[in-house]
């Protein structure tokens, strides 16, 4: 689970970590105003669940409130392309405005799960900023790891020789393993699968300041932490998905046209290599989960429906122990409540196949059945060609 | 005849008063698997199917010297339960649930390491030696006992696998689901070790996904250890990078994890990869043939 930057930096403020004086701005008057408590000269930054947002046009340091404003104006009206958005880029609703800091060095900091280890990692530089995975790449040397033990935690000495490696001295190495021991705290207490700071300057005043901070929340442990749900922006998320995820399905919307239901995360994965390969494009990507009831099948059914880009649909269940007549129901219940007449294709495998079959050729549903996976694809993607011509 | 489980495992089943423990616990008893007990604290003393219930683990073990726990409590604590039976020093734990948080499970895999006890997921289906004993919710009947070993990453996609195993006439000598999740138990190369060993498993079909180093590392392994023919299948070809296809662990970071550099590493280190979904049982007959030890049609021993 993704949350905003200045959401993040929240967080990271109460755990005493400096970070600069800001304000969420949701209109272009409102970024006007904080421009002016900043005293005219800030930083404005589109606030959007992806990174790349500086290259991306989605940064800007402003000189006065009135080009504030212009510039809040223009954002807004935006979708803000980055290399990690997708060529649909995400809408800006939110902007961060931020007194201008005078930095005089950068650094990377951050904590995530090493999957090699299976422990938390400490990952730093002495080259920060938005070009990490650029330094990663060319010179690894410079990227400092320490893994972290379970069971004594991160510990004041592997926080200052990281401090002391990014060539800190005096007080603000000290900051610095302060800042580092409280990251952690934060990583823990918060569930993060991803913590990340960059840059963590030092301003020319002097000081550590956290100058942008990324948090994934681990999925997995959102039922802790009882206000996370209320911190997701939804104009971020793609309303299918949202949609989805009430029901517990993993959906993820492709550029495709053929709606896809499948059982289990890796029969899913699989079944869309194998649409690609009979020429056809998939819609989606969706997770009835592996023991797909009648009830999270007909849902399926119906977010698949939403996307006007479906033009036909294909259902791989591998059920085995589920019954396929109970599942045959679910579509065609989902299906018939909808008056849905395109293109079906089913392919099922478990307990009570012929029943199942059976009922879904006496439906009045355009639908035919596929015998393996292989065929199930190359059909639906013949039946869509017909539709075309 | 296979690795991890046998007819002679005793099973017990951690969280069966749940809905789906229960139903499970049934399936499997009705596959031939020997559940001796169950184990749901506070419920301590009563019997379920005719199953006596235990508040804990070492409890049970000393009462019915079980061997292997099914686990199916919910995320909230599973991670203590997994942690409950490494310290009972039961052998092999298998963990079916699905959702346990990353930070819970750091310190279960710190424990592990130091421990007797091996653990199979979670997140996982499973275990199953066919025609002998299931330990997980895999549908039995599309396995026959057989030699191909099967150790796979993924749960639905491990069954589309075994159908076409038995479909081409290969049966199974034990099939594992590693689990999907970032911190598992034992990883491919733990598994593919004990499949070196098992006089009764002639070749090994390994199923993986997008994501992580897991499948790299094996194919590394394999290379310099595998006696026997390896055949694969990487799922994710067409996966678009940076999102989260259903599997926490599965996310393409930073150009790491593409299936093309998995399965061209696992070509250079001579596994027969399968270039469709609908190609496993193909790939799996052309590694034997490549060998020099052609599928002997059929050969499925009857169940022991």
């Amino acid at each position: 689970m993704n949350i905003h930057e200045y959401q993040a930096k929240e967080i990271l403020g109460s755990y005493g970590i400096p970070i600069p004086r800001g304000r969420v701005a949701l209109t272009s008057d409102q970024v006007e105003r904080a421009a002016k408590m900043m005293g005219g000269r800030c930083v404005v930054k589109a606030q959007i669940y992806a990174g790349g947002r500086g290259k991306a046009g989605g940064v800007k340091l402003i000189h006065h409130p009135e080009e504030a404003q212009e510039y809040g104006k223009e954002l807004f009206g935006r979708s803000l392309v980055t290399k990690q958005t997708g060529p649909l880029g995400l809408k800006v609703r939110r902007i961060l405005v931020e007194e201008a800091v005078e930095i005089a060095r950068e650094f990377y900091l951050s904590i995530t799960l090493d999957r090699e280890s299976s422990r938390y990692i400490l990952i730093a530089s002495a080259e920060g900023g938005i070009d990490i995975e650029e330094v990663a790449a060319r010179s690894p040397e410079k990227i400092l790891t320490r893994t972290i033990d379970p069971f004594t935690g991160l510990r004041p000495y592997q926080a200052r020789k990281i401090a002391l490696a990014l060539g800190l001295t005096g007080t603000i190495c000290e900051d610095c393993v302060e800042l580092i021991l409280n990251l952690y705290r934060v990583c823990q207490e918060k569930d993060c699968a991803l913590i990340e700071i960059n840059p963590l300057v030092v301003t020319k005043a002097g000081w550590l300041m956290a100058m942008d901070a990324k948090i994934t929340f681990d999925d997995n442990a959102v039922f802790r932490h009882r206000e996370y749900p209320d911190m997701v922006d939804y104009s971020q998320l793609d309303p299918l998905e949202i949609n989805a995820a009430k029901y517990d399905l993993s959906y993820i919307k492709l550029s495709g046209t053929i709606g896809c239901m499948v059982n289990g995360a890796g029969l899913a994965m699989a079944t869309l290599d194998v649409l690609k390969e009979c020429g056809g494009e998939p819609a989606n990507f969706l997770d009835v989960g592996g023991g797909a009831t009648r009830e999270k099948v007909a849902e399926a059914f119906r977010i698949i429906l939403q996307d006007c880009d479906v033009k036909g649909i294909f259902v791989n269940i591998f059920g085995g122990i589920m019954r396929c007549d109970v599942i045959a129901q679910g579509i065609i219940e989902a299906a018939g409540a909808v008056g849905c007449t395109l293109p079906i294709v089913v392919r099922m495998d478990g307990s009570h196949v012929e029943e199942g079959k059976k009922l879904l050729q006496e439906s009045r549903l355009n639908v035919q059945i596929g015998t393996n996976l292989g065929d199930g694809a190359a059909r639906i993607v013949r039946m869509l060609g017909e539709v075309k011509q | 005849m296979s690795i991890l489980v046998d007819k002679k495992s005793r099973v017990i089943v951690q969280g069966i008063t749940g809905r789906s423990g229960l139903f499970h616990t049934k399936q499997c008893r009705e596959y031939g698997t020997s559940i001796v007990a169950g184990v749901t604290p506070g419920k301590g003393g009563i019997h379920i199917e005719g199953i006596p219930v235990f508040n804990t683990v070492a409890e049970a073990i000393q009462y019915t010297e079980a061997n292997v726990a099914m686990i199916f409590v919910p995320p909230p604590f599973a991670a203590d339960a997994i942690l409950e039976s490494i310290d009972a020093g039961i052998a092999l734990a298998v963990c079916i649930t699905e959702g346990i948080p990353i930070r819970d499970m750091v310190p279960v895999k710190a424990v592990l390491q130091g421990s007797a006890t091996r653990l199979i997921g979670p997140n996982c289906p499973g275990i199953i030696t066919p025609g002998a004993c299931k330990v997980g919710i895999m549908p039995g009947h599309i396995h026959i006992p057989g030699r191909i070993g099967v150790v796979s990453r993924s749960g639905t996609l491990t069954y589309e696998a075994v159908k076409q195993l038995t479909d081409a006439g290969l049966g199974q000598s034990t099939c594992i689901g590693i689990g999907g999740d970032p911190i598992i138990g034992m990883n491919f190369i733990d598994v593919l070790t004990l499949f070196n060993q098992d006089p009764d498993t002639e070749a090994v079909f390994m199923i993986g996904e997008i994501g992580g180093g897991a499948e790299e590392a094996a194919a590394a392994w394999i290379k310099k250890n595998m006696a026997k023919p390896v055949a694969a299948f990487i799922a994710g070809v067409t996966a678009p990078p940076g999102r989260r296809m259903g599997h926490a662990g599965a996310i393409i970071t930073g150009g790491k994890g593409k299936a093309e550099d998995k399965i061209r590493t696992l070509q250079e280190c001579g596994v027969v990869v399968a270039t469709s979904p609908t190609r496993m049982g193909e790939a799996m007959l052309a590694a034997l043939e490549k060998s020099g030890r052609p599928a002997q049609k059929g050969a499925a021993k009857p169940a022991p």
